[in-house]
């Protein structure tokens, strides 16, 4: 635990909106949506205090499109939705991904689909999250498990989008986003934030969509370097190309392989007790806190359990699966949906291990014993 | 072959390597863009702080053609990107230029939204009552009983009056004109640069090929000629009785110029209260 720093107790909510402003986070659009309210509702308190504008949108539609806007206007932006919002801004997250606009949406997962239980915790958007909109793109996806994380990973949450210029989906759920625990803020001279990449060539050189190690610096509104940004399949120059096999080709592997080529640098993963495991969990969010109990019971029951948590969902650790299938028997996934994650593992170790789902629905998280008794009956048809 | 052209003018407004642009002949958008240039250069902006926005269609095209930072979003989506361009820095020049379809139909809410706001954008909305990219389907401004591709009958759907919606949504600067008075229009824009808050300038604009031939306007002049017919300048007038209707008269004029607060004061003006505390 760490201790340095100021010490406070927060919901995941809050911590989420102080981690932002942290960042630099100074402009937020949203629009009211159970139970991601709290994150605006502080927004709109905080921000003006900061110099920040805060502004709630006709829709998450609007929201998802005032931040790319804010973005090319020069400012770190954010939002926040839960499911049904998070539909409405996928095609706008699409324009993000193909323009290559930093920006950051903290999604606070509750049970779908569609309208479905408002108020109760779900973890059925991770596949929206890297798929929701249409056509080949990539996103960062990141999960966290307690109001400390929310701080402390919603700062990484910017960085990583301002260092791959990408949107980023800071996937909570609703047991994180209202749960309050002690947060400790660290000095903010302790607190590394990434500025945007900005060009240093004259205007007339200045090829906005080029990248130089990935990534081409950014020129916003004002600056002098008169960008045209389109969502049309665009060239390095920024100009719709929209019947240029060459253009689309280069266009998608760019903004596809800056992020896969780079998994291994932006995976998070904490493992507990998997050192000599011969059972894996599988878990993020609120879920991995009912895991990490269940693994503690089945140490104390002589079984090799251990718990490896997404802190980072998407890009998909592939590799550390395909690595990790070959020292443990049995992966267990424990997810609140009906088999999303666990997809993705099963097709990662690439046969070489048995990948079982425990589901949970109801809009509530697994209880801990219920993941315990998985292990068990795992463990006694070994 | 080479052509050997001397410099334009007004080259400096346009990306020169991105011409020739799109646009069908005898489309009204070219006069648009003239106007729009013109104003600009009428009043001295700095392109390097004036921002084109525009949304999807044949008029969405136009931020790809001008010289400046300039955005091309997704349909319907131009008043809120440009609306969080806005707010996040407050020293550019914001303008969204995109079409009725856009604007109105699937645009339609974060157009009356913004107004009410007063964000202090200029919105010039190109009304040429169809889809034009699409191959000419029926849109928000479709007058009753005209033929488009999705209405092979006639149109049974009453039209936006877009001035009025405009009006009644809180916009402090609202005027009408078609591409036939393209000084008239010129001077508009300049007004609705110059004015603070939400400003609209709705431009009836000929669309001979996908709106005009099937409506007895086969050929550009016809359309600019029933403007010169029937166009009527009203200045001042209600929007509400400034509907437009098949083979009717056009009004057009300036109807709206007042004075609001807007968004963009109301942020400074609250940063400046908490900060005080």
């Amino acid at each position: 635990m760490k201790n340095k720093g100021e010490v406070k107790f927060w919901n995941g909510s809050i911590a989420i909106a102080e981690g932002a402003i942290a960042a630099g986070c100074r402009f937020f659009a949203g629009y009211p949506i159970t139970p991601a309210s709290d994150i605006a509702e502080y927004m709109a308190l905080r921000l003006p205090q900061e110099d920040g504008v805060f502004i709630q949108m006709e829709d998450e539609i609007a929201s998802i499109a005032a931040l790319i806007g804010a973005s090319w206007g020069g400012a770190k932006a954010m939002t926040s939705t839960s499911g049904p919002g998070f539909s409405l801004m996928q095609e706008n997250i699409g324009l993000a991904a193909a323009t290559e606009t930093p920006l950051v949406i903290a999604e606070v997962q509750r049970a779908g689909p569609s309208t479905g239980m408002p108020t109760l915790v779900g973890q059925g958007d991770v596949m929206q999250a890297r798929w929701g909109s249409h056509g080949d793109y990539e996103t960062i996806v990141i999960s966290p498990s307690s109001p400390q994380e929310s701080f402390d990973l919603v700062i990484r949450a910017f960085n990583l989008a301002e260092l791959y210029r990408v949107p980023v989906i800071f996937l909570t759920d609703e047991c994180v986003a209202h749960m309050y625990e002690r947060v400790v803020v660290p000095p903010k001279e302790e607190i590394e934030v990434v500025e945007r990449l900005k060009p240093n060539v004259p205007p007339e050189e200045y090829m906005p969509f080029k990248p130089i190690n990935d990534i081409a610096p950014m020129a916003t509104a004002g600056m002098g370097y008169r960008v045209h940004v389109t969502g049309l399949t665009h060239n390095e120059k920024g100009y719709p190309m929209t019947t240029s096999p060459e253009v689309q080709e280069w266009m998608v592997r760019h903004i596809c392989d800056k992020i896969r080529r780079n998994e291994p640098k932006i995976r998070d993963i904490e493992e507990y007790r998997m050192e000599d495991a011969e059972i894996a969990i599988v878990a993020f969010g609120i879920t991995a806190r009912a895991a990490k109990a269940a693994v503690k019971m089945a140490r104390r029951h002589r079984i090799k359990a251990g718990l490896i948590r997404l802190k980072t969902i998407w890009p998909f650790p592939e590799p550390y699966f395909d690595n990790i299938a070959d020292s443990v028997k049995k992966i267990l996934v424990a997810e609140i949906n009906y088999g999303q994650v666990k997809l993705e593992v099963e097709r990662s170790v690439h046969g070489k291990t048995s990948v079982e789902l425990i589901p949970k629905f109801g809009g509530e998280p697994h209880k801990p014993f219920e993941i315990y008794e998985k292990i068990k009956e795992v463990k006694n048809g070994n | 072959m080479e052509i050997n052209a001397t410099q334009h003018p007004m080259d400096k407004y346009l990306r020169a390597d991105r011409i020739p642009h799109i646009w069908c002949p005898g489309c009204g958008l070219g006069i648009v863009l003239n106007a729009f240039l013109h104003a600009i250069e009428e009043l001295k902006i700095d392109l390097d702080k004036l921002a084109v926005v525009s949304g999807i269609g044949c008029t969405g095209r136009i931020a790809g053609y001008i010289n400046t930072d300039s955005y091309h979003t997704t349909h319907g989506r131009a008043i809120p990107f440009a609306t969080g361009l806005k707010l996040a820095n407050p020293e550019m020049k914001v303008v969204v230029i995109s079409g009725d379809g856009d604007l109105f139909a699937i645009g339609g809410n974060h157009f009356i939204h913004a107004a009410r706001r007063n964000i202090d954008i200029t919105v010039i909305g190109v009304n040429n009552y169809n889809y034009g990219m699409t191959g000419g389907q029926l849109g928000p401004t479709t007058p009753l009983g005209a033929r488009t591709t999705t209405t092979p009958y006639g149109n049974i759907e009453h039209p936006f009056n877009l001035c009025h919606v405009a009006h009644a949504a809180g916009a402090v600067y609202v005027a009408r004109w078609t591409v036939l008075h393209a000084v008239r229009l010129k001077n508009s824009i300049k007004e609705a640069l110059n004015k603070k808050g939400f400003s609209f300038i709705e431009v009836i604009a000929a669309c001979p090929t996908t709106f005009g031939r099937r409506n007895k306007m086969p050929d550009a002049l016809d359309e600019m000629r029933f403007y010169r017919e029937h166009s009527v300048i009203k200045h001042g007038i209600d929007p509400a009785e400034a509907n437009i209707e098949m083979g009717k008269e056009i009004v057009v004029g300036k109807f709206v110029d007042i004075e609001k607060p807007t968004f963009n004061d109301a942020v400074e003006e609250l940063k400046r209260k908490v900060k005080k505390k």
